[in-house]
């Protein structure tokens, strides 16, 4: 058992061994990341299949502090955290290959090596056995991210990346770490226990303040005010921004926020003291205040970014509530978001790499050519609305009823509200794509010389999942231009049939969760307790 | 021969000195310095095992018995300090090969490794010994000895900067001898553990507590406290780089606890706390120097610089450690004495990698530097990561049991500016950082990285930085035992 925690750390960064070392060839060291992917997936099942039955397997990797170790343990929310970011990331791995090649992007080694390092230290966030290991790795992430923010080298990227490192560092500096020093000051011990280690050590004065730096020192969770890093790293390509900001870094946060309310403070603990109240409506405010801003956003990845910092709010709000219900719905919301919003990033990336559109202004029409990826799309959407038939539905069900046992009708209202807005701004992209005119819109799309997507498939003597390059071969398209037919070509063979791959594969889950959310709602009870 | 191992810490480098100079070859002092620099740090080894075992040990000069003759008492405080010291020495002088040939003339490197060998025993000796007198006869040793280092630096601002140094140096020494002359008036005697006895009983008189003042003050212009750390920043930007490797890790750590012996040891703590409100006094200039120097280094444009006043600001870390005035605040001191020396000399080594190849270490010619000397760069980040205080390096620990201190005393706003303070400092290494890694490289195409001369070192630096930031069980053992010694109060 503690063997398998292990290589959960252990497997991905052999994989960035083996990425680095295959890098002569792109083919094997794709492979490498596919079967890594895979690998890690299987055993993360194999965890899974342990907790559910009871274990709660532990592993001491090492003791840097007399009693401050670095522990994992797995238990069902860390699980949860870590099924969703283990096979999400073998669809990642697929869609990059197809979205990475398309794109002529550089560097790729460097990519894919420092995902595999994202990934591990993700392993560790979720199978973290005390705030310390919670902490280390939450930091070991923002690092391995880093180089992926700032991928394309340029001044924008730099100052993104500045951005990016500037508000996770500082807020997890100083509010959380502080918040860690003070929570062992008092109670002697940072681990992870059922029903929390701070009743009867600390006043009731000070556990609002406690729970305030957590919430706010975990900037991952992207609360506001300090959101700005997550818009700020859409700079990224796309299959990070998928993966890494609206799945692993992310949930990272509010799994942390999470884990933290549960297991350091307890969340029956936090319900009696009331220290949370205040803070479910900074969470509130961020989820109306999130969608608003995405309101304005005609570039479809900010858009996303701030619909991503209003749905994160979510989770924090549910953790806030501090009840059962609450942190079921918190809890499950991080699946169901995760598989939405990857849903639409991957989305947005092949409406970019196929069509070379980044604008929601621009999408006009769109949804005709790329027919696969404007259905994923709306798909994406309803469950990020929290709409039948898509795995949202349960999450934004828990919550409700959750806010309403905790007393506060007025979050349900908000809960309404924010569907409502988060509903108008995304809904907004798959009616343009089917029903919007070709050539309307702020910027206008060029005219694609006459062949569809299809066509051109059949031509390069590909698959039929080629349909997605659409308008790729758009003559007047400047940004195309400089490739010349021979790089296209060689660009396009085999790459977009992995990025539709992924995206069915995503949008087909946010479908089965509707009908199918057993497993994650049964590990979160094994949370919540009977 | 293990009885004899206290004056040996001292002789051996003290004897190898001279012979650096008969030695007339470059190559053959750097050996000699190699060798002692190495069997000083054995000995530092054994005598803090040996400490750790057997408790205090006592070695009377000559075997004229204390406190008439001068005695080596070696305790956990300065076994650990010495170690630090002479590990410190055993990294830099294999360094000191390539780097100083290549910014010092050849026919002076004979001269330089005499040098060096004076100003290390000279540290060694300040820290072994039990007898006050002694402490300012090696404080003049090493700091001369440091002149002379510091003025072998290539710009001819070496020479204004070794000077104002010795200006400031010598004030700081004349406190001291003024401190100690006065406290051998009131009891006649020079040997710290006696004075320890003899103190409590004039502790009211006038004369003891000027005494307090004047070695307060030489000791802080030593250590570099703010406001008292003008003569810093341009001696460790212009000395050679080896020397402002060795000399930020060592020569402001043999202040801290000079100060820590007299103060704690000597006057004992009731008398420095609730006597002398030291902690009271030490308190702001410890949050200024941090908050001030920290800002300030922000604005550096030589690295080497901007590096000095970072170690005035980490000075001042140490410093709020002893201002907490409890063992964990202490403990905090003594990690950090340990941590700092690490992850300082790692940076000021990387820099002297720097300069070995580009001929500077303005942030402007490092530009792009991240891709032409990707190890050098790797342990400039590596060490700046760890002067942040990122978890899984030593700067972590340090600023945990930091933290932990200011919370046991209530003192939360301190905290908070701890924590701030360490953004200030991740500003400062991320502007290198971007330098290096996300300009251009302007220079010459040839441009390679370091030899393995250089980078072996410096690595073996970061390595450590790395080892005891993941398991730092035996250092905070060590650091808890010599707080604990140091706040009783008793002596050893």
């Amino acid at each position: 058992m503690t063997t398998l925690l292990l290589l959960a750390l252990g497997v991905p960064v052999a994989g960035a061994a083996f990425i680095a070392l295959l890098r002569r060839n792109p083919n094997a060291r794709e492979a490498a990341s596919l079967v890594t992917a895979g690998a890690l997936f299987a055993i993360v099942l194999r965890i899974y299949q342990a907790v559910s039955g009871g274990a709660r397997p532990e592993a001491v990797l090492a003791e840097p502090l007399p009693g401050i170790r670095i522990a994992l343990e797995a238990e069902p929310l860390g699980v949860l955290f870590a099924l969703i970011a283990s096979f999400l990331w073998i669809v990642t791995t697929a869609y990059s290959i197809g979205y990475m090649r398309g794109h002529h992007e550089k560097n790729q080694t460097r990519f894919y090596l420092f995902f595999a390092f994202a990934i591990a230290s993700v392993m560790g966030v979720a199978f973290a056995g005390n705030l310390f290991t919670l902490f280390a790795f939450y930091e070991v992430l923002s690092l391995a991210t880093f180089p992926l923010v700032t991928h394309a080298g340029t001044e924008k990227a730099k100052r993104a990346g500045r951005v990016y490192l500037g508000i996770l560092f500082s807020t997890s500096v100083v509010f959380q770490l502080l918040g860690i020093i003070w929570v062992y000051a008092v109670a002697g011990t940072v681990d992870f226990e059922p029903g929390g280690i701070l009743r009867g050590n600390v006043g009731a004065g000070l556990v609002p303040i406690l729970l305030a730096l957590f919430v706010f020192g975990i900037g991952k969770a992207a609360v506001m005010p300090f959101h700005r890093w997550l818009p700020a790293a859409m700079v990224a390509p796309t299959p990070v921004s998928a993966l890494l900001h609206a799945v692993a870094v992310v949930k990272a946060g509010v799994f942390a926020v999470l884990k933290v309310t549960v297991y350091i403070f307890g969340f029956e603990f936090v319900a009696e003291t009331g220290a949370s109240v205040w803070l479910m409506w900074a969470a509130a405010a961020t989820i109306i205040l999130g969608s608003l801003v995405a309101f304005t956003k005609d570039n479809l990845k900010a858009r996303l970014a701030y619909s991503t910092v209003s749905q994160l709010s979510y989770v924090v709000l549910g953790a806030m509530l501090a009840n059962s219900l609450g942190v079921i719905g918190s809890g499950m919301h991080i699946a169901m978001h995760a598989f939405g919003k990857i849903t639409l990033f991957f989305c947005a990336g092949a409406i970019m790499v196929a069509a070379h559109k980044s604008e929601v202004s621009q999408l006009n029409g769109l949804g005709r050519r790329m027919p696969v990826t404007f259905a994923a799309f709306l798909i994406g959407t309803l469950s990020i609305v929290g709409l039948p038939p898509t795995g949202g539905a349960w999450s934004k069900w828990f919550l409700g009823v959750g806010s309403v046992e905790a007393g506060q009708i007025g979050l349900v209202a908000v809960l309404m509200l924010s569907s409502l807005l988060s509903l108008a701004y995304l809904l907004e992209i798959p009616l343009r794509g089917f029903f919007g005119k070709e050539g309307e819109g702020a910027h206008g799309a060029h005219g694609d010389g006459g062949a569809s997507g299809e066509d051109h498939a059949r031509a390069d003597g590909s698959a039929p999942g080629f349909a997605d390059r659409g308008g790729s071969h758009d003559a007047h398209d400047p940004a195309h231009a400089h490739h010349g037919p021979q790089q296209d070509a060689h660009a396009h063979h085999g790459a977009p049939r992995w990025s539709v791959a992924a995206i069915t594969v995503t949008a087909a889950a946010c479908v089965a969760l509707f009908v199918y959310p057993e497993p994650f709602y049964r590990l979160m009870t094994m949370v919540t307790g009977p | 021969m293990s009885a004899h191992l206290p004056i040996l810490q001292v002789v051996v480098p003290l004897l190898a000195a001279p012979f650096c100079l008969f030695l007339k070859r470059g190559r053959a002092a750097w050996g000699l310095a190699v060798l002692a620099s190495w069997a000083a740090l054995a000995i530092a080894l054994a005598l803090l095992g040996q400490v750790m075992q057997e408790g205090v040990l006592s070695y009377a000069i000559g075997d004229w018995a204390p406190p008439i003759g001068i005695e080596y008492r070696v305790d956990v405080v300065n076994a650990w300090v010495l170690v630090i010291v002479s590990g410190i020495g055993a990294v830099v002088a294999p360094y000191a090969m390539a780097s100083i040939e290549r910014e010092v003339e050849a026919g002076r490197i004979p001269l330089f490794y005499a040098a060096y060998l004076l100003c290390l025993s000279g540290l060694l000796g300040i820290t072994i010994t039990g007898d006050m007198f002694n402490v300012f006869v090696f404080l003049e040793i090493s700091s001369l000895s440091a002149y002379a280092l510091i003025a072998l630096g290539q710009a001819r601002r070496a020479l204004t900067s070794a000077f104002r140094y010795l200006i400031m140096g010598s004030v700081g020494a004349t406190f001291i001898v003024i401190g100690i002359g006065l406290l051998y008036v009131m009891t006649g005697s020079l040997n710290m553990a006696d004075l320890a006895q003899l103190l409590p009983e004039v502790w009211d008189s006038r004369t003891v507590k000027v005494a307090y003042g004047f070695l307060a003050v030489g000791f802080c212009l030593k250590l570099a406290l703010f406001p008292l750390h003008l003569w810093l920043p341009n001696a460790y930007t212009y000395a050679p780089s080896a020397v402002t490797a060795f000399m930020a890790s060592t020569a402001t750590k043999v202040a801290v606890y000079m100060l820590l012996r007299f103060f704690l040891t000597v006057f004992g703590a009731p008398f420095s706390f609730d006597v002398m409100a030291l902690d009271r006094v030490l308190l702001p200039l410890a949050l200024v120097a941090i908050a001030s120097m920290s800002l300030v280094a922000i604005f550096q444009v030589n690295v080497k610089r901007l590096l000095a006043y970072s170690s005035v600001a980490q000075i001042g870390y140490m410093i709020l450690g002893l201002s907490f005035a409890t063992v964990t605040g202490l403990t905090a001191t003594l990690l950090h004495l340990f941590n700092h020396a690490l992850m300082k000399g790692a940076l000021f080594m990387a820099m002297g990698c720097v300069m070995y190849r580009i001929g500077s270490v303005h942030i402007n010619a490092m530009a792009g530097l991240g891709r032409r000397m990707p190890w050098t760069m790797a342990a400039f980040v590596a060490g700046g990561l760890s002067l942040v205080g990122v978890p899984l390096t030593v700067g972590f620990v340090s600023k945990w049991y930091l933290i932990l201190g200011a919370l046991e005393r209530g003192w939360w706003p301190v905290a908070i500016l701890v924590l701030l303070t360490s953004l200030l400092a991740l500003v400062y290494i991320w502007r290198v950082v971007e330098a290096a890694y996300f300009r251009d490289f302007p220079g010459d195409e040839s441009t390679r990285e370091a030899p393995w001369t250089l980078l072996g070192p410096t690595w073996a630096l970061v390595a450590l930085n790395l080892y005891f930031g993941i398991d730092a069980g035996r250092t905070v053992e060590i650091a808890r035992q010599a707080a604990e010694v140091l706040m009783a109060g008793i002596g050893p």
